[in-house]
């Protein structure tokens, strides 16, 4: 770059010719590196969505399976003669337990972050929150295990049934979906205008009213976005509802009998199918299914955060 | 007690207010007379909104906060920790520098501290918001967009939102924290008639960093300077002849 032009005189950095300055060389190389990894990671995404959704999608395009019957059929039999694939009790059982999870650890969850914000944030931020905290760093196959060796047979001796089942998977998952409840209503409890708080107070109105009506009903758009993040979670979880849950394929009368979730199905079967065959593909449409309820759930989050902004 | 003239309306006797250990209100006696506006003045970090707070206890929501001395308000000390401080603020209302609506309609946010005491009946409630829509000079503004939310009213109407907001409780003294330092001019100047027409019916103690605000709204002005009370007399005598010369000083901008 040996440019007599850049000599200018209105230049107010020093003259270096047939050099770039330093600090233009600096932040040319700070952009380059930043743009590459957002291209990796761009492409990255790009390439799993395609995949999967090109391996999901052969079944129906090229294999002669309806799309009608993997949502709707009861049946799963992917090794018979004329194989079916009804994947209905598992899209039953996924549902179930997330949906179930969320509404018990809900309640849990949002209560935490009251008492760590609102009664006694001391307590909160030094006892409470590490606890929960802690909750997200355990490995999943030990929720599992613990599922398994005192959730289990507790359902066991107090309802009719095995103990495993949707009702077993529900509480092992919401054990793991509290933190992420927790954490994101203490942020948006935290980030409450403190005139709001102060103007309930000044009305003459008790903490339990000021909580009730005016910090709940302020921040729940953000309450549910933390729910939905947690169904999401709970959505995409394998192992430890697997371990739970008793995974036979169908749509059981009771919370309490054995089902399964699509999660589970994958894992318990990929192994034993081959690439390219009919039930392998079949599998890989489950996985599509995950990813689409997957962008579901974001697309909620993200109307969930427009509503807070616009608040 | 309010049908004898110029009786006050309530008197703090050596209120001193505590941080930790840092003393932030140092032994303050005031009385207030009833139905007249009181202004505070003073430099930043003088007290004056420490010391108004500390008049319907809301120092309570401070961590570290403390109160000493007493404040007598109907032959009831408020600083006695056995006071219901949930009745001591429906009597004492409070407006703040920002207005804080609720994220609720304009009527919710009036309706709301009366349904906290408990008024359900419908036709009560919205007599109750019509009046104080009218007292605050907002009524004919915002009568035909009552279910909107009140965070589509611009920055003055949703300051006379907070005032009305405190009017529907009907408390009988009016606490403001510099209630237009954060509005613009003409806004402003709606305030100050509504801090004039209030005072037909509440005690007014208002804190603010105009002077002229302070000679044009209030009947008496006390100068607060490092915690301490300087000064406290009829607002005439403070702005022409004040007696101490840091009064004097500070009121004709030679510091703070």
């Amino acid at each position: 770059m040996n440019l007599p032009e850049s000599r200018s005189t209105a230049d107010p950095a020093p003259p270096q010719t047939g050099k770039i300055a330093k600090h233009h060389l600096e932040e040319w190389r700070g952009k380059a590196y930043v743009y590459l990894c957002v291209l990796l990671l761009v492409v990255i995404i790009f390439s799993i969505v395609v995949f999967i959704a090109s391996r999901g999608l052969t079944p129906f395009i090229s294999q002669g399976v309806s799309i009608k019957e993997m949502l709707f059929g009861l049946k799963w039999a992917p090794e018979d003669d004329t194989p079916v694939f009804g994947a209905l009790p598992f899209l039953v059982g996924s549902f179930s337990t997330s949906l179930i999870a969320a509404l018990i650890a809900a309640p849990l969850g949002i209560c935490a972050s009251i008492f760590m914000t609102e009664i006694m944030p001391k307590t909160g931020k030094s006892v409470l929150q590490p606890a929960i905290e802690l909750l997200a760093g355990i490995p999943s196959v030990v929720y599992g295990f613990v599922g398994l060796s005192v959730i289990v047979p507790f359902l066991r001796h107090t309802f009719p049934g095995q103990g495993v089942g949707i009702m077993a998977g529900a509480i092992v998952l919401s054990v793991m979906i509290l933190p992420t409840i927790t954490s994101i209503a203490t942020d948006a409890l935290r980030s409450l205008p403190a005139g709001l708080k102060e103007g309930s107070y000044a009305l003459g109105a008790t903490r339990w009213q000021t909580i009730a009506r005016i910090i709940l009903p302020t921040t729940m758009p953000a309450l549910l976005t933390g729910v939905v993040l947690g169904i999401a979670r709970a959505f995409g979880e394998a192992l430890a509802v697997q371990m739970v849950i008793g995974n036979a394929p169908h749509i059981p009368h009771s919370l309490f009998e054995s089902a399964t979730t699509l999660t589970s199905i994958i894992t318990l079967s990929m192994g034993n199918t081959t690439t390219g065959s009919l039930h392998n593909n079949a599998l890989w449409s489950l996985a599509l299914i995950l990813l689409i309820m997957t962008f579901l759930f974001v697309f909620i989050v993200r109307l969930l955060e427009r509503r807070v902004k616009r608040s | 007690m309010s049908t004898v003239a110029t009786q006050h309306a309530f008197y703090s006797k050596d209120l001193s207010v505590y941080y930790g250990d840092k003393q932030a209100v140092k032994k303050i006696s005031m009385d207030f007379p009833d139905r007249q506006v009181v202004a505070l003045i003073g430099p930043s970090g003088c007290g004056k909104s420490t010391f108004l707070r500390s008049l319907n206890r809301m120092n309570d929501l401070i961590p570290g906060a403390r109160i000493e001395g007493e404040v007598w308000i109907n032959d009831q000390n408020i600083c006695d920790p056995r006071t219901d401080v949930v009745r001591l603020r429906q009597k004492i209302g409070m407006v703040w520098q920002r207005p804080n609506p609720f994220h609720k309609s304009i009527y919710e946010n009036i309706a709301f501290g009366a349904r906290y005491h408990g008024i359900k009946d419908r036709k009560a409630l919205d007599g109750i918001v019509e009046e104080a829509l009218r007292k605050t000079a907002l009524w004919d503004e915002v009568k035909d967009r009552l279910n909107q939310s009140a965070l589509a009213l611009s920055g003055g109407q949703q300051q006379r939102l907070c005032i009305a907001r405190s009017v529907a409780v009907r408390p009988s003294i009016l606490l403001m924290d510099e209630p237009a330092s954060a509005l613009d001019p003409v806004s402003t100047a709606k305030i100050e008639e509504l801090i004039a027409e209030l005072k037909k019916e509440y005690s007014i103690v208002i804190v603010t960093h105009n002077m002229h605000q302070a000679a044009r709204v209030s009947d008496r002005t006390a100068f607060f300077f490092l915690g301490d009370l300087v000064e406290y007399d009829d607002t005439r005598t403070i702005f022409t002849n004040p007696s101490r010369k840091s009064t004097d000083d500070y009121i004709s901008g030679r510091f703070g």
